[in-house]
């Protein structure tokens, strides 16, 4: 799977390298910012209340 | 033969890409939910005390009626060190929580008859009240307002289940109870990392002091 993303990259090796690491800086942010705070929502860490409603 | 070696490499390399990203949310977690807020916390805290600067000892102690998301005043617990401070924010959804600790809608505020209630993160987030469970009976948990201090001494401290919302009852659990005492509630998850209880902290007022009369000495005074 990543060999051919790197072989559809195109340009220089070091050219490659430098897409690879920005695609890389995109997905880790999307993760950061939409993702994962949605995915915490599922764990208890966060509930800290007293609620009657389900879940705290 | 091939194709089948093909998969498996595939197959590896996605199992490889997913314990990355379990590595990176634990990151998230652990680290950055708290670095987001302890600067989220601190800003409140900067903005509140610059509103309060030079305001008129007379003047209004909160901007009332309080606005969701809005802090009004700062909570600080000296047994959970010197400069331990956290804006309380009104209300207790997680984006309220995200930026200090919340109050209750609807519990009393700071120094009023009644319980004023609080709410705070225990782990991740910040988490302001990691620590909640050092607070001993006595111990003194300091609110301070636009033109007040408010010392509260902890009385109480007991395990609930999460459901049970009669611990922030103007009388705590006690329904149907006319409230006399000046009462402040802390609650946060229990145990830390499972959060299947509620802790519960109950202080009562024992002091009030104006501002522009120092601050109260269990704060260090000045």
């Amino acid at each position: 799977m990543y060999a051919a993303i790197w072989r559809h990259l195109p340009g220089p090796a070091w050219v490659r390298v430098l897409l690879l690491l920005l695609m890389f800086a995109a997905i880790v942010a999307a993760l950061f910012v939409w993702v994962f705070p949605w995915a915490e929502t599922w764990l208890p860490f966060t509930d800290v209340t007293v609620d009657d409603t389900a879940s705290g | 033969m091939s194709a089948v070696r093909r998969a498996v490499g595939v197959v590896g390399e996605l199992l490889i890409t997913a314990g990355v990203v379990v590595m990176l949310f634990v990151v998230y977690q652990l680290v950055w939910t708290n670095v987001q807020a302890d600067l989220a916390a601190q800003e409140k805290v900067d903005e509140l005390e610059q509103t309060w600067e030079g305001a008129e000892p007379t003047g209004p102690e909160f901007d009332l009626p309080l606005e969701n998301g809005e802090p009004f005043a700062i909570l600080r617990i000296p047994r959970l060190g010197e400069n331990y401070q956290v804006p309380i924010v009104e209300g207790v959804t997680l984006e309220d929580l995200a930026e200090g600790v919340g109050h209750y809608p609807e519990t009393a505020l700071p120094g009023e008859v009644g319980n004023f209630a609080v709410a705070g993160h225990r782990a991740t987030n910040g988490e302001p009240f990691a620590y909640l469970d050092r607070l001993q009976k006595g111990d003194a948990v300091v609110v301070e307002t636009g033109t007040k201090w408010y010392t509260y001494r902890v009385t109480d401290e007991y395990i609930v289940q999460p459901t049970q919302v009669e611990v922030i009852l103007p009388v705590p659990n006690k329904p149907d109870v006319e409230p006399s005492k000046r009462l402040l509630t802390l609650t946060t998850c229990n145990p830390r990392w499972a959060s299947y209880e509620r802790l519960i902290f109950h202080a009562t007022l024992t002091d009030v002091l104006p501002k522009g009369e120092g601050r109260p000495a269990v704060l260090g005074g000045t």
